[in-house]
C-alpha cells in the first residue's frame, strides 16, 4: 500500500537577536504544532536559531520565474530612484 | 522557496522538449546560475537529480543502522552522547535531502516507497556489517570522510535546493569525521588488543570505502551528463584519488598500514592504489552484500510499525481542522 502523503511546511529562523526570519528549509509534518517540534529537531540541533515560523507550503503564492524579466522591469528602468541619479557639488560634502 | 505547486504546470512540456529552452539551460548553466525548483530543466535533468539526491537521502537514513548497533554499547558516556547525536545529524540530513529531492516533483512518500520496494538504491558501504566498536571509529574516520570528499563539491551543484542541502550536510559532518579519528586514535594508543581491533576494522573498511566513491571513469555511466549539467564536479577517480592522498598521512600518524602491499608514492606524491575488485561493488550493489537483507528489513520494520503513528497524528490534525470549522459556523 502507498504511504499517505503528510502535509509539507515552510521553516523560517529567527537566527540572531534583531534578525529577520530566514528560509530553511522545508519539512512534513501532521499539523502546526508538530512541525513546529520536527522543526526544531531538523533545523536547530546547534544552536541556529531564537524563533522559528512553520508555515503550510500550500498557504504561499510564489511569482512565476518565467515571467520575471515583466515582473521586475519597472524597478530596472528608473533609475532616478537610486541617490547616485542626483549630482550634488563636490563643496556641498557628504550628503 | 521549496513548494511544488507551480511544478504542475511545467508537465506539459516535459514530453516534447524545446530545443530553444534546452539550449537557453545551459547557458544558464555554463553561466554558473542556480537552477530553482520552478525553472524550466530538461526532463532529463530532473530526472537525474531525483535518482541522485533520493538515493543520497535514502543512503543517510540506511546509514543510522551500523552506527545505531553500538548506541548501547558505546564505552563510555561521553562516546555514546556523540554517537547519538552524530546517528540523529544522519537522520536530519537524510530529511535535508528528501525535501531538496521533493522539489523536483515526487513526494517523500513516493520515494521513500520506492526504497522500501528495492526499487530505489542506497550508498552500498551500509551493506557492510559493524562487528566491533573499533567499526564506528572507522566509519567516522573513512566512511564520512570519503562523504566529505564527495559532498564539498556538491555544495556547488547548478541545482539550488541540492547544494544548500548539501552546505548544511558539510557543515555537520565534520565533527563525524573528527569523532571518528579520535577514537581510531584511543584505540591506537591503547592496549595492543585495541591496536589490533582498530587494524583489523581498516583492513575491513578500506576498500569498500574506496568502492564509495562509484566505478572507475572508464565504465561510469552517469557522468558524461552529470558534468555538462554541472551536478558533477569532479570525476570519481580524481575524487578516490583526493581521498587516499588525504587518508594515507593519517593512517600513518594512528600507526595502522593501509592493506594495500602495492601501494606506492609516485614522484609528484600521489599515493597509487592496487586494483580495486569491482566484482565485490557490483555483488553489494546487486544485493548480495553482507547485510543487505538485514538493512532492507529493518527498514521496512521500522516504517511498518511507524504507521500508527502516521495514522494517529493524520487522524487527530483532521479532528481539530473538523472542530475549528464547526466552531466558526456556530
Amino acid at each position: 500500500m502507498a504511504t499517505p502523503n503528510t502535509p509539507l511546511w515552510e521553516v523560517f529562523i529567527r537566527s540572531r537577536n534583531g534578525l529577520a526570519h530566514k528560509h530553511v528549509g522545508s519539512l512534513h509534518a501532521s499539523d502546526a504544532t508538530m512541525a513546529l517540534q520536527a522543526a526544531r529537531d531538523i533545523y536547530t540541533r546547534r544552536g541556529e536559531g531564537l524563533s522559528i515560523w512553520v508555515v503550510p507550503s500550500t498557504a504561499i503564492t510564489a511569482s512565476d520565474p518565467a515571467e520575471k524579466g515583466m515582473m521586475f522591469e519597472p524597478a530596472e528602468s528608473k533609475i532616478y530612484r537610486h541617490p547616485t541619479f542626483y549630482e550634488v557639488p563636490e563643496e556641498v560634502g557628504h550628503m | 522557496m521549496y513548494t511544488q505547486a507551480l511544478n504542475t504546470a511545467e508537465t506539459d512540456d516535459r514530453g516534447l522538449e524545446d530545443a530553444a529552452k534546452a539550449a537557453q539551460f545551459q547557458t544558464r548553466i555554463d553561466a554558473e546560475e542556480r537552477i530553482e525548483p520552478n525553472d524550466w530543466m530538461p526532463a532529463a535533468y530532473r530526472k537525474t537529480l531525483t535518482r541522485q539526491i533520493s538515493q543520497h537521502a535514502h543512503s543517510e537514513i540506511v546509514g543510522m543502522l551500523p552506527e545505531g548497533n553500538w548506541i548501547t554499547r558505546a564505552p563510555s558516556l561521553r562516546r555514546k552522547a556523540a554517537l547519538l547525536a552524530k546517528v540523529q545529524d544522519e537522520c536530519g540530513h537524510g530529511l535535508y535531502l528528501y525535501a531538496a529531492a521533493e522539489t523536483l516533483g515526487t513526494s517523500r512518500e513516493e520515494l521513500v516507497d520506492a526504497m522500501l520496494a528495492g526499487k530505489a538504491k542506497y550508498s552500498s558501504i551500509f551493506n557492510y556489517p559493524t562487528l566491533t566498536w573499533a567499526d564506528i571509529g572507522t566509519i567516522g574516520w573513512l566512511v564520512d570522510g570519503a562523504a566529505i570528499m564527495n559532498q564539498i563539491p556538491l555544495c556547488r551543484c547548478s541545482y539550488g535546493p541540492y547544494a544548500r542541502a548539501m552546505i548544511r550536510v558539510c557543515k555537520e559532518e565534520s565533527f563525524h569525521q573528527r569523532q571518528g579519528y579520535e577514537i581510531m586514535l584511543t584505540l591506537c594508543r591503547g592496549s595492543d588488543e585495541q591496536k589490533a581491533m582498530a587494524q583489523d576494522a581498516l583492513n575491513r573498511w578500506w576498500w569498500p570505502v574506496l568502492m564509495m566513491f562509484g566505478p572507475p571513469d572508464a565504465t561510469s555511466q552517469h557522468s558524461d551528463t552529470s558534468t555538462k549539467w554541472k551536478i558533477k564536479r569532479f570525476s570519481n577517480d580524481e575524487l578516490r584519488q583526493k581521498f587516499v592522498d588525504a587518508t594515507v598521512p593519517q593512517a600513518q600518524y594512528l600507526g595502522l598500514t593501509i592493506p594495500d602491499p602495492g601501494m606506492i608514492q609516485d614522484a609528484d606524491g600521489h599515493w597509487r592504489y592496487s586494483e580495486i575488485d569491482w566484482t565485490e561493488f557490483k555483488q553489494v550493489l546487486a544485493g548480495n552484500g553482507p547485510c543487505n537483507r538485514d538493512r532492507m528489513a529493518a527498514r521496512r520494520k521500522a516504517h511498518d510499525e511507524g504507521a500508527w503513528v502516521r495514522e494517529a497524528a493524520a487522524s487527530y490534525a483532521a479532528k481539530r481542522a473538523q472542530r475549528r470549522t464547526a466552531q466558526a459556523a456556530e
